[in-house]
């Protein structure tokens, strides 16, 4: 905004830039500015303003339905103290860190895979695709009756082995959650990696050929390194997202069974929803968004120092 | 010259763009289907699921046929989403103007907050429209000796029901002990059929096990102290017992594999009985309706047997003591404009629990709650099973209204959960019994 201010054009402002054409250069400076109010009016309506009603909220009182009290730090020290915070704390985590370990590996070779120009590639490429265009609600529903132990997929095709109570051991669950995200998501993550891979220039590869380099040789001393900072934007993606991981296990298990699949973003819900507790729920809400930032401001750093700098020099 | 046209265009790119962002801030203000502000006539959210929405659906389309001017817009959820989704419409202001619900805590939260209107005045009004219900079903209707909401439908006891194809397989009686339980799930997991159906992913099912046994070891009085908020009244002995109890029945393979993953909302449960699958099931006496429009001529049959829930050796309980849902129950949003109000009342008055509707529950499978309808229930295809609830809503010294609706929205979540947490046996009695302690009074 403090741009727009500066369309005033005093002359002396004008005498102060520097060279080539300063009246157009500020006209586009001025509509770049307003160009910008549509997304800073949605950015403050969206994230700024619920984000400090949330902060009010977490030193209140409120059911939801009456009047909203003060608790001063009440709620503060009495979600801190429970155990339920740190457990759904360490299963945020452990979802996280499982997710990406599983889900990368299988979207790079996926997206090596389908970056390659044969027509058979593409067709399953489209396969690949197809989750992606599902909804979280719609691919929980679906798995849930999949697996039901006594009516799903076992029964039905006569798999004795598929009949265990997936959704009902909680590390079955657990695990049974870490696949069903990874079979939504890897598609996504897939295409981040096509795309990436396409980048690369042939020459490269020509050039490794001739100097006698085989395709695994190929992949992890070209591709791989090519494809840093695309690693690290899908990881991201992966990681942040992973704290919004709401609707699927919503859906599929309730955050049950028991508490072992009741990540930060379900207990959010289910203490402020269910249990009406909207100042608890605001404290998590808090502690959400703190997590949110600090790891996507560590992902940025992992960039490293030479961001800026080109990975084909020289070519 | 320059200047000015620069803020033209962008003025003109701003004016594109506003209309999206009006267009989106005002979709947000008003995306609940049932604003009070619709102005089109009443509106009213009722749950989903056969034989109920069918007959609430014919209710209110003979109401609004017999009544053009009053409009009344009925909208279905399931169960367990709409318990969530209609707390979250009252405390945003965007309440239906009938609120349908299962009064006790919940309804005291909506009263406490002056979201729901006092109908006390109103039934001294229409003395006989009060006359009309059983008198114990405006228990959980009243908060602080008034009266917030019309009781409704039926009353729903628990009921023990069993499939008597396979209990004259297996040569056995319905249990009446909890031995007699014990030594049934034996038989039956010899068999290779489970014992017992139960839908553990929703929670509330296995509610219905400790609501049973609590009042069979210990009585009416335990519940009642709990839900009093008297000091260490979950500490009770019976409480714990109750507890053990539950976790040597689950030891003992008495419910079906895969319990906690299957859903009441989908019916899973109840096909497990019709299907032979499970040999009892303990569940509301609705799902007889539902067994018997979805379960294959099971109901018409003969195979459904039901019994009361059987006694515990040493327990304080009187057997005939009964719980479940005493009657199903509406209020008016105090937020409606009073032509809506006006219309809910009349409804209340004409169109609901009609001679058709009446006769619609009964058919169905299903008690009302209005006196006199004993000969009606008698000359019914299903008279053995409506005269069996009738006789136990009515003969039962106390009928606890179901937990997790007697109680408070805080502490009936944290009930559900811990029961969830004892039924997977990752919680003992005893930490049950400490956790629920600590909600008392909230």
């Amino acid at each position: 905004m403090s741009n727009a201010a500066s369309t005033t054009r005093k002359p002396a402002a004008r005498a102060a830039r520097p060279k080539g054409d300063p009246g157009h250069s500020g006209q586009r400076n001025t509509a770049l500015a307003w160009l910008t109010v549509p997304a800073l009016f949605f950015f403050l309506a969206f994230a700024v303003v619920p984000l400090a009603g949330v902060l009010v909220l977490s030193f209140a009182s409120w059911d939801g339905i009456g009047a909203i009290g003060s608790a001063g730090l009440g709620n503060w020290f009495s979600v801190l103290a429970d155990p339920g915070l740190y457990n759904a704390l360490g299963l945020t985590f452990l979802i996280m860190i499982a997710s990406w370990l599983v889900q990368t590996p299988i979207s790079l070779l996926l997206g090596v895979f389908t970056a390659g120009s044969q027509r058979y590639r593409a067709a399953l490429a489209v396969l690949y695709f197809l989750p992606l265009l599902l909804s979280s609600a719609a691919v929980a529903i679906a798995f849930k009756a999949l697996l039901d132990p006594n009516f799903g997929l076992a029964t039905g095709l006569g798999l004795p082995f598929l009949a265990q109570d997936w959704l009902g051991v909680p590390h079955l669950a657990l695990g049974l959650v870490i696949f069903v995200i990874a079979w939504q998501f890897v598609p996504f993550h897939t295409l981040i990696y096509q795309g990436g891979v396409r980048q690369i220039p042939r020459s490269l590869y020509e050039a490794a050929e001739i100097d006698g380099a085989g395709t695994i040789k190929q992949f992890f001393h070209i591709t791989l390194p090519q494809l840093k900072y695309t690693i690290i934007t899908s990881s991201t993606l992966m990681v942040v997202g992973s704290l919004t991981y709401f609707d699927l296990i919503f859906v599929l298990t309730g955050g049950g069974p028991g508490n072992s699949t009741r990540i930060l973003a379900l207990d959010m819900y289910l203490r402020g929803f269910r249990a009406n507790l909207m100042g608890p729920a605001s404290v998590i809400a808090v502690i959400l968004v703190l997590i949110g930032l600090a790891l996507a401001l560590f992902l940025q750093r992992l960039g490293g120092k030479d961001k800026q700098g080109s990975q084909l020099e020289g070519m | 010259m320059k200047q000015s046209q620069t803020s033209r265009r962008s003025f003109l790119a701003l004016a594109a763009l506003t209309p999206f962002a009006a267009m989106t801030a005002t979709a947000c203000g008003t995306s609940g289907p049932g604003s009070s502000s619709s102005g089109g006539g009443a509106s009213m959210w009722y749950l989903s699921g056969e034989p109920n929405q069918t007959t609430m659906q014919k209710a209110v389309d003979a109401f609004t046929a017999a009544n053009p001017d009053d409009k009344l817009a009925v909208t279905y959820f399931q169960n367990d989403a709409y318990k969530t989704k209609i707390k979250t419409a009252i405390g945003a202001g965007q309440a239906p103007t009938i609120i349908y619900g299962w009064g006790g805590g919940t309804l005291k939260t909506y009263a406490e907050a002056n979201q729901v209107d006092d109908l006390t005045g109103w039934f001294d009004e229409n003395p006989d429209l009060k006359d009309k219900f059983f008198p114990a079903s405006f228990g959980a209707a009243t908060v602080d000796g008034k009266i917030y909401a019309l009781p409704n439908q039926y009353v729903a006891p628990i009921v023990l029901f069993y499939n008597k194809e396979l209990f004259e397989k297996a040569g056995a009686q319905p249990p009446k002990t909890w031995d007699d339980v014990m030594s049934l799930v034996k038989t039956f997991n010899d068999m290779g059929v489970a014992p017992f159906s139960l839908g553990g992913q929703s929670r509330w099912t296995s509610m219905m096990w400790l609501e049973y046994l609590l009042d069979r070891i210990g009585g009416a009085e335990v519940f009642t102290a709990i839900f009093e908020g008297k000091p260490n009244s979950w500490m009770d002995p019976a409480v714990i017992e109750t507890g053990t109890k539950i976790q040597e029945l689950v030891s003992a393979d008495g419910f079906i594999k895969g319990f906690s993953s299957i859903a009441a909302d989908s019916n899973a449960d109840q096909a497990l009985l019709f299907t032979g699958k499970a040999a009892m099931m303990l569940h509301g006496s609705w799902t007889y309706g539902a067994m018997k429009k979805g379960g294959q001529n099971f109901v018409q049959d003969g195979k459904l047997g039901f019994v009361q829930f059987p006694t515990v050796a040493g327990g304080k309980g009187d057997p005939k003591n009964g719980v479940g849902n005493p009657a199903q129950y509406m209020s008016i949003s105090s937020k409606a404009p009073d032509a809506e109000k006006e219309t809910a009342k009349k409804f209340f008055k004409e169109g609901i629990l009609t001679e058709t509707v009446i006769d619609t529950y009964i058919n169905s499978g299903s008690v009302p709650i209005v006196n006199g309808i004993e000969d009606k229930l008698n000359t019914s295809e299903d008279k053995d099973f409506l005269n069996f609830v009738y006789d136990l809503a009515k003969n039962a010294p106390n009928f606890q209204q179901s937990w997790d609706q007697a109680l408070s929205p805080t502490a009936a979540e944290a009930l559900l959960n811990n029961i969830d947490q004892l039924f997977l046996k990752s919680i003992t009695p005893q930490q049950f019994a400490e956790n629920m302690n600590a909600t008392l009074g909230k």
